[in-house]
């Protein structure tokens, strides 16, 4: 293609990183990097949580600086030293996490990330045009607040090819995609790719990966542990080559349908938005049996940290029989009382909700075990002492059943790492035996090991007999755990479609609104 | 183009965390020598008439106690308050309404005399500064009212209120026009606890008590991991079952009920009569004395005296230096500065970042 050809006839790759090495403080984030990036190639960058690849993109795009190592820019040693000069040389990057202001619409925030000083009509007509170019429908005029995330990253990719770039880097780019929007994004990226531009793209979807890429280079604890053609790959080789060795599978026994006993129902949920921020749900009703998983999949901010809060009791209702907990009304008592009758709630965030980050593991545990566990961690009576010895002893029982690694005997929430506080949280509810947990996001952000760690506790807590509530983003965990699946949208919550009934694409478009016999049809 | 930014640090060191008020302290006392060579006088002999000359007379080791006895009361009730991340600013005025209504029986009934006039005088002033603190609680949990704002205002209103009370309905007969109440029979007066050396009293040895109970309470129970997870994280404490609102009430009572305790405490010990100035602003002060311990009922013993010398080097200094002693004043903000800086510091850093690295800065 457009590639400049050497002497000796061989291709000069777009962009060359060799020996790239970051080191913060102790860790090497990057361990001696090599990359090359070819000109029209979508380009694989595969690995776990803290394998490296945010701070290998971050130095590639001038964010961070390496600590030794060189990048060559179509051949020439470059010294990357800011984004401003990485977007000059013709880098793009569309981020994980959106930058744009809610309260602009598309073509103000578009503005506002140009140096260049155009007209707002002018911004607005050429993202229009781009727009139509690569398949990116967005209108300009609109708030962003209003738009969906799939058109929310549209304008980020909008924004980021107005500079017209060689080589643009999308960071985990679907994570936040119903399958069709991500269908979608292929087809855009596929035409970029035809147009001679190159493409980095970050993912831990290994089927995506194996559909879209050229090439892949694999990280793994900061060092390159493969480089390969993903297409005559198998997800299987592709994750062992990530994950060092083979991952877990998940064993589900088929659920022994005996007791059809309603352990946790939601009738005729509705409740009004409780802030600009949040979103109102609409009529839920849901109604699970002991031996059960129910998998609720749906894009993020889709009502299901509201619905959420709802079931665990953070937010009371108006009328008790809204959620029952094993046959008790218990819409109108609070998270302590709801945990009395046996339920357990894991929340999606870990910091902050689930944990309080500068307090210890073992004032973790009794935040949400101090009513439920009373007589084992209170003595003195109404004095109420807490009783350290007996906090420690059940951290300790925890941390070995869940294979929580951490670096001293009592660390802060905060001291451990994402996956490994994840599996306390899960641990510090597991070891109640509950018999009805709702879980929201279980394994974001959590290393493939500690994932698959985490799935395996809940089937086994479901076969045992309780019922289990999973909100997940990640369809292939849905997939892999769920007795049902369901999806929310816009507040609202679809029928649920068991789980041999269920396809990739019908949950898409539950996902996106349609309903789900529509979608069976 | 330069700019100073503070960053958020990683970690933070135990041992600076360790250090700090004594680092304040010691900042105090440099910026302190500064200020007194501007003002002409020799910085060391300036020093040592303010910081030292009060600790070597026993009279005035009782000045302390008795200084730092209603410093302490207050800065322990406020501990639990700012602990819990509610910033009652009006403890001078819980203060007041303490006195005030501890001040019911010897100035109202003056013939109602026993053992038991006193306890009931300390019930009554508990019960004053609830009341008042009551106040700016329901405000902020029934109306998301900034407790800031509220219970400051309500501190003159209490002033207000008191100059009214001992200039109006409650002033002496026989007390020549002055704005004071009859003097406090003996029943009414807490006494000295050593009374042959000098006239600490036992509002001293009241809040030795209630730092213990109230560090006994932080670090041991239940209701005091209540009170630190609400304060670090509303949402942990949600999930964790805990009620905000519930705890804002107990904490602005048990502050309320200390600020009042003390104010009854240096009326009936201390002064032996209501009078427009019972307080030199104790209840601001005690907000330097509750950082300056590091919210550790313990640790504010310690700071407790360390401000009530401030106090007391205060007066020296008018005496034998010739300042003003609002220079106690100066001396305090320059502590709460201090104190609060290197605080700061602890957590953070300050970067100057030009404007290259700014750019990429906002592409992270």
């Amino acid at each position: 293609m457009t590639g400049t050809i050497t002497k000796d006839g061989s291709e000069i790759p777009l962009l060359e990183a060799e020996k790239l090495t970051k080191i913060f403080g102790t860790l090497k984030a990057c361990d001696g990097i090599d990359l090359k990036i070819g000109t029209g190639e979508i380009h694989a960058l595969l690995g776990e949580n803290g394998a490296g690849k945010s701070t290998l993109v971050k130095m590639l795009f001038g964010a961070l600086q390496p600590t030794s190592g060189d990048i060559a820019w179509k051949g020439e040693g470059v010294n990357v030293a800011s984004p401003a000069m990485g977007r000059s040389l013709g880098i793009g990057m569309v981020f994980q996490h959106f930058s744009l202001f809610d309260a602009l619409t598309a073509a103000e925030n578009i503005a506002l990330s140009l140096d260049e000083k155009s007209p707002l009509d002018t911004i607005a007509a050429r993202a229009r045009e781009i727009g139509q170019t690569y398949g990116l429908p967005v209108d300009p005029d609109a708030l962003v607040g209003d738009l969906s995330v799939g058109e929310r990253q549209r304008i980020e990719i909008i924004r980021c090819l107005l500079q017209n770039p060689d080589l643009i880097i999308l960071d985990e780019p679907t994570s936040v995609l119903t399958p069709q929007e991500a269908d979608l994004l292929f087809v855009t990226l596929e035409r970029l790719r035809s147009e001679g531009k190159s493409i980095l793209y970050i993912s831990h979807r290994l089927e995506e990966v194996r559909r879209l890429c050229d090439r892949a280079t694999v990280l793994r604890h900061g060092k390159v542990v493969g480089q390969c053609d993903p297409r005559t790959q198998t997800a299987a080789s592709l994750a062992r080559m990530m994950v060092g060795n083979d991952i877990h599978v998940i064993e589900r026994l088929p659920a022994e349908w005996t007791d059809r006993i309603p352990l946790i129902e939601v009738n005729g949920l509705s409740q009004r938005p409780r802030g600009p921020f949040s979103v109102a749900l609409h009529d839920i009703s849901l109604s699970i049996n002991g031996g059960e998983i129910l998998g609720i999949a749906g894009v993020a901010g889709n009502g299901q940290g509201e619905l959420f809060e709802a079931i665990s009791g953070e937010v009371l209702q108006e009328r008790p029989q809204v959620v029952r907990i094993r046959g008790t009304d218990a819409g109108r008592i609070g998270i302590s009382a709801r945990r009395k009758l046996g339920a357990a709630f894991v929340p999606e965030e870990r910091l902050g909700h689930g944990a309080v980050p500068d307090m210890s593991l073992t004032n973790n545990l009794l935040l949400s075990r101090h009513s439920t566990d009373r007589k084992m961690f209170l003595t003195g009576g109404v004095l109420k002492l807490v009783s350290e010895s007996s906090l420690a002893s059940a951290a300790k029982r925890i941390v070995t059943q869940m294979d929580v690694r951490k670096s001293a005997e009592n660390p802060d929430a905060s001291a451990l790492s994402g996956g490994n506080l994840q599996k306390f949280l899960i641990g510090r509810e597991l070891d109640r035996n509950p018999s009805v947990i709702v879980v929201n996001q279980p394994t974001w952000g959590v290393d493939a090991g500690a994932a698959a760690h985490i799935r395996q506790a809940l089937v086994d807590l479901a076969r045992s007999g309780s019922a289990v509530i999973v909100i997940s983003q990640d369809l292939d965990e849905l997939f892999e755990i769920s007795d049902r699946i369901a999806a929310m949208v816009h507040g609202r919550l679809s029928e649920s479609v068991p789980i041999e009934a269920m396809t990739m694409e019908r949950v898409g478009l539950m996902m996106g609104g349609a309903d789900a016999a529509a979608g069976a049809a | 183009m330069m700019r100073i930014e503070i960053v958020k640090r990683p970690q933070h060191s135990a041992l600076f965390s360790a250090l700090s008020p004594f680092i304040a302290l010691f900042l105090t006392l440099i910026a302190g020598a500064i200020l007194f060579s501007i003002l002409g006088k020799n910085p060391i002999s300036a020093l040592d008439s303010y910081f030292v000359e009060p600790l070597t007379e026993v009279w005035s080791i009782h000045e302390l106690l008795v200084k730092a006895a209603p410093l302490i009361l207050i800065a322990v009730g406020l501990s639990v308050c700012f602990l819990s991340n509610n910033w009652n600013i009006g403890a001078e005025g819980q203060f007041i309404a303490g006195g005030i209504a501890g001040s019911i029986l010897p100035v109202v009934f003056p013939d109602f005399q026993g053992w038991y006039v006193l306890p009931i005088m300390l019930l009554l002033g508990m019960a004053g500064g609830m009341a008042y603190a009551t106040i700016p609680a329901y405000l902020k949990v029934r109306f998301n009212t900034n407790e800031i704002l509220t219970s400051l205002m309500l501190v003159y209103v209490a002033q207000l209120f008191l100059d009214w009370l001992v200039r109006g309905p409650w002033r002496n007969p026989q007390g020549y026009n002055f704005p004071e109440t009859v003097q406090f029979s003996d029943s009414a007066v807490l006494p000295a606890i050593w009374p042959d050396s000098g006239r600490a009293h036992w509002g001293f040895a009241l809040a030795i008590i209630a730092a213990v109970l109230v560090w006994f309470m932080l670090s041991r129970t239940l209701n005091g991991f209540e009170i630190k997870v609400l304060g670090r994280s509303s949402r942990a404490g949600r999930f964790a079952g805990f009620s905000a609102g519930r705890l804002t009430f107990f904490a602005f009572l048990v502050s309320g009920a200390l600020a009042g305790l003390a104010g009854i405490a240096e009326v009936s010990g201390a002064v032996g009569q209501l009078r427009t100035s019972i307080s030199p602003g104790y209840g601001f002060t005690a907000i330097i004395v509750a950082f300056l311990g590091r919210l550790n009922p313990l640790g504010i013993i310690a700071a407790g005296l360390v401000l009530a010398l401030s106090y007391l080097g205060g007066e020296a200094a008018q005496i034998s230096l010739g300042i003003s002693e609002k220079s106690a004043r100066i001396f305090q903000g320059i502590i709460l500065f201090f104190v609060l800086a290197s605080d700061s510091l602890i957590y953070y850093r300050i970067r100057i970042v030009s404007r290259l690295s700014d750019t990429a800065l906002k592409g992270a």
